[in-house]
């Protein structure tokens, strides 16, 4: 079928059919030729890396698997001069310290509570992360209420003793509260059924949860000085992540207000923050922060960074949540004013899902940086996994050649797992949401 | 420069007018882009608004829901003045449907989702009903069929039809219309000017920009012609083709019209 220039004038007689694509060379031999060796510079590179690989991966195997010890109860299975092996991984040295890197220094007859506590978090975090789970609202619920309770009462062992002085505080607050929304009801010149209902709901909340944490459940007390390891690690990010995401976006839109006091404040603060480093901000935190409260509040010493953590990277977040939230086209923010929705509406409805999902990638990456942040509170005098490592590399019943590498070797392979399982799970909702919804 | 319509009507506020421009001036900067404009529509009218390009047609109507602020002058919508009260601002964007060049579809919802959204949030009307409403209208517009896809899988004109339903759903009393047909693809500007044309026919007040002369003469009770932020010439579409008066105007005309 010719349509060539030469013929002045062309009329398709008959519909030309799909036809498949030309059947090209396909399968292995093809792949490598095509991707490794398509030119003198690229079979250079290959050849270069292959080396490398060579040269690298086969001593780290040997290291790590081949010739580590396995098993041992102290250093003699890891010298060579006491009988054992000592050119490779001393694992025998964490299977005898797992408990401590787990729990820190957490009373050892109740570390069955801690262990409750993962599970309770596992469960938490599967629900509202697995994108088809039944009922996420309940699972929403449980994790940001009911958890954080349980986690409470579990880990400090509850009963928080509060005096009577204190309910009879809890009660006047809970009058103000309630006459403060009736009285905004009433200016608003709005119903004043729901606000009564809505006021009464928060200072309901906020008095079970109070009443929970002083019930006495007979748990012994443990005392967050004893706390460390993995606990110490992944309550310090969990609590940084779920609390830096919504701070973050907040900020974020704050930065963007048009009320300059708004926006000033947001400024200042995001840029104070990511103006100095993390280990500044835990340091004011631990030593300042009890110097501007008043003198018979203390905050507790795991607390302090813990609040140094989620602040530091909800400035992050926010000039993340902000860049996704420039990306925004106007006509979106059009398109929902036309409609007569309001701000709130038009931000929570419209304009958010649509600005995170564009900025998933930054939002995972500033999770996956503050989960290796938390070993900085290390600094504070906070047992994480790193600095219980740490402290036991230097235990004389374990010194050994090896224990220092094998220890960090530990260390790299449980920050990878956790930072490698964000990264992958944010991958799949992003190709999961990018289905859906092709533009 | 105003005409006369205007002076008889434009003063007595509580005419039974759907939209009146009284004395209106906007400023973007130092740039004076809405000049003395005065316009009073009824309820029913058709008015097409055309001009050339940066001639504020576009920033006149967006004045009209308040996606644009006036900075001099009186916008009165369906017996709500426009100021600066959030309250009002919403009651007339309520009550004002606009549909965009560019569509504006809210890509992360389904076409059903779209049409819901806004009369279950502000009007706070049961979902159910929400969706009875929003498939009544898909089908007004021809594509209920496509009610569960997302507004990305949809041809131009497809697209631009959902954002006419997704108006409608919310009952609006006044429509206006930015340059509807000038994203499209030739083949899709019949679609979208039919559903605009069956829309007028059922008596709804509309405003639209647009340079779609031939929609003009059929629906329009009168056509606007705008240059440099100013109402230029203003007449039925019979007497504004046949006979313009404006120098301008009559050169504007002769550059669209082969």
């Amino acid at each position: 079928m010719s349509t060539t220039v030469d013929i002045p004038r062309f009329v398709r007689a008959k519909q030309v059919e799909a036809l498949p694509p030309p059947n090209l060379a396909r399968g292995p031999i093809a792949w490598v030729r095509e991707n490794l060796f398509s030119g003198p510079f690229n079979t250079l590179l290959t050849l270069v890396v292959f080396y490398l690989l060579y040269v690298s991966v086969p001593p780290l195997v040997k290291f790590l698997f081949i010739d580590a010890v396995w098993s041992g109860t102290d250093r003699a299975a890891c010298r060579a001069d006491m009988g054992g092996s000592e050119t490779g991984a001393c694992w025998a040295f964490i299977r005898e310290k797992l408990g401590y890197f787990t729990y820190g220094s957490y009373t050892v007859s109740e570390r069955w509570r801690v262990d409750i506590f993962f599970a309770l978090l596992a469960i938490g975090v599967g629900w509202l992360l697995w994108l088809k789970a039944p009922r996420r609202d309940l699972g929403a619920v449980y994790f940001f209420w009911l958890f954080p309770i349980l986690s409470y009462i579990l880990l400090t062992g509850g009963n928080s003793d509060f005096s009577g002085r204190f309910w009879i505080g809890f009660l006047i607050f809970g009058v103000l509260l309630i006459a403060l929304f009736a009285f905004v009801a009433a200016i608003l010149k709005t119903s004043l059924r729901p606000a009564l209902i809505i006021a009464g709901g928060i200072v309901a909340v906020i008095g079970i949860t109070l009443a929970l944490m002083d019930i006495d459940f007979g748990l012994r007390h443990v005392p967050t000085s004893l706390w460390g390891g993995i606990l110490v690690t992944l309550l310090v990010a969990t609590v940084g992540i779920v609390f830096s995401l919504p701070f973050g976006i907040l900020l974020a839109l704050g930065r963007r207000s048009k009320l300059p006091i708004v926006r000033m404040a947001s400024v200042i603060f995001i840029e104070f923050v990511r103006g100095v480093p993390l280990i500044t901000v835990l340091i004011m935190a631990n030593t300042m922060l009890p110097l501007f409260l008043p003198g018979d509040m203390t905050v507790d010493r795991l607390l302090r960074p813990l609040i140094g953590t989620a602040l530091f990277a909800s400035a992050y977040m926010a000039e993340v949540v902000r860049g996704g939230l420039q990306a925004m086209p106007k006509g979106q923010y059009e398109g929902a004013m036309s409609l007569g929705l309001n701000y709130p509406q038009m931000m929570i409805l419209i304009i958010l899902p649509q600005a995170l999902r564009i900025v998933i990638p930054g939002i995972v990456n500033t999770f996956i940086g503050l989960f290796k942040d938390t070993s900085l509170v290390a600094i504070v005098g906070i047992f994480d996994v790193v600095k219980t490592i740490e402290a036991s590399r230097i235990d004389p019943n374990w010194a050994a050649p090896t224990i220092g590498l094998t220890g960090y070797a530990f260390a790299a392979l449980f920050y990878f797992i956790f930072c490698f399982g964000m990264s992958r799970y944010s991958l799949g909702v992003e190709r999961r949401l990018a289905a859906g919804q092709k533009r | 420069m105003t005409s006369q319509a205007v002076q008889t009507s434009a003063i007595d506020p509580k005419a039974e007018a759907a939209v009146q421009m009284i004395d209106v001036h906007k400023w973007y900067g130092e740039f004076h882009v809405l000049r003395d404009i005065n316009l009073s529509v009824r309820r029913g009218e058709r008015i097409v608004i055309c001009g050339p390009s940066g001639s504020g047609k576009s920033t006149m109507i967006r004045c009209i829901n308040r996606l644009e602020e006036h900075q001099k002058g009186r916008i009165i919508v369906d017996g709500t003045e426009l100021t600066n009260d959030l309250k009002r601002i919403d009651e007339v964007r309520r009550d004002v449907g606009m549909v965009f060049q560019h569509f504006n579809l809210f890509p992360h919802l389904t076409i059903l989702e779209n049409c819901t959204l806004a009369p279950i949030w502000v009007k706070k009307m049961p979902k159910k009903d929400a969706e009875e409403i929003a498939m009544h209208y898909l089908k007004r517009v021809k594509i209920p069929e496509q009610a569960n896809k997302y507004p990305g899988q949809l041809s131009g004109g497809q697209q631009q039809r959902v954002a006419i339903a997704r108006s409608l759903c919310m009952s609006p009393k006044i429509m206006l219309f930015d340059e509807p047909t000038s994203a499209l693809d030739p083949e899709m500007v019949k679609e979208v000017l039919d559903t605009m044309v069956g829309l007028a026919e059922e008596g709804m007040t509309m405003l639209c920009v647009t340079h779609e002369m031939g929609f003009a003469r059929q629906v329009a009770d009168r056509v606007i012609f705008m240059d440099y932020g100013q109402i230029v010439e203003m007449n039925t579409p019979d007497e504004f083709f046949k006979n313009p008066q404006h120098e301008r105007t009559k050169l504007f005309l002769s550059q669209i019209l082969h």
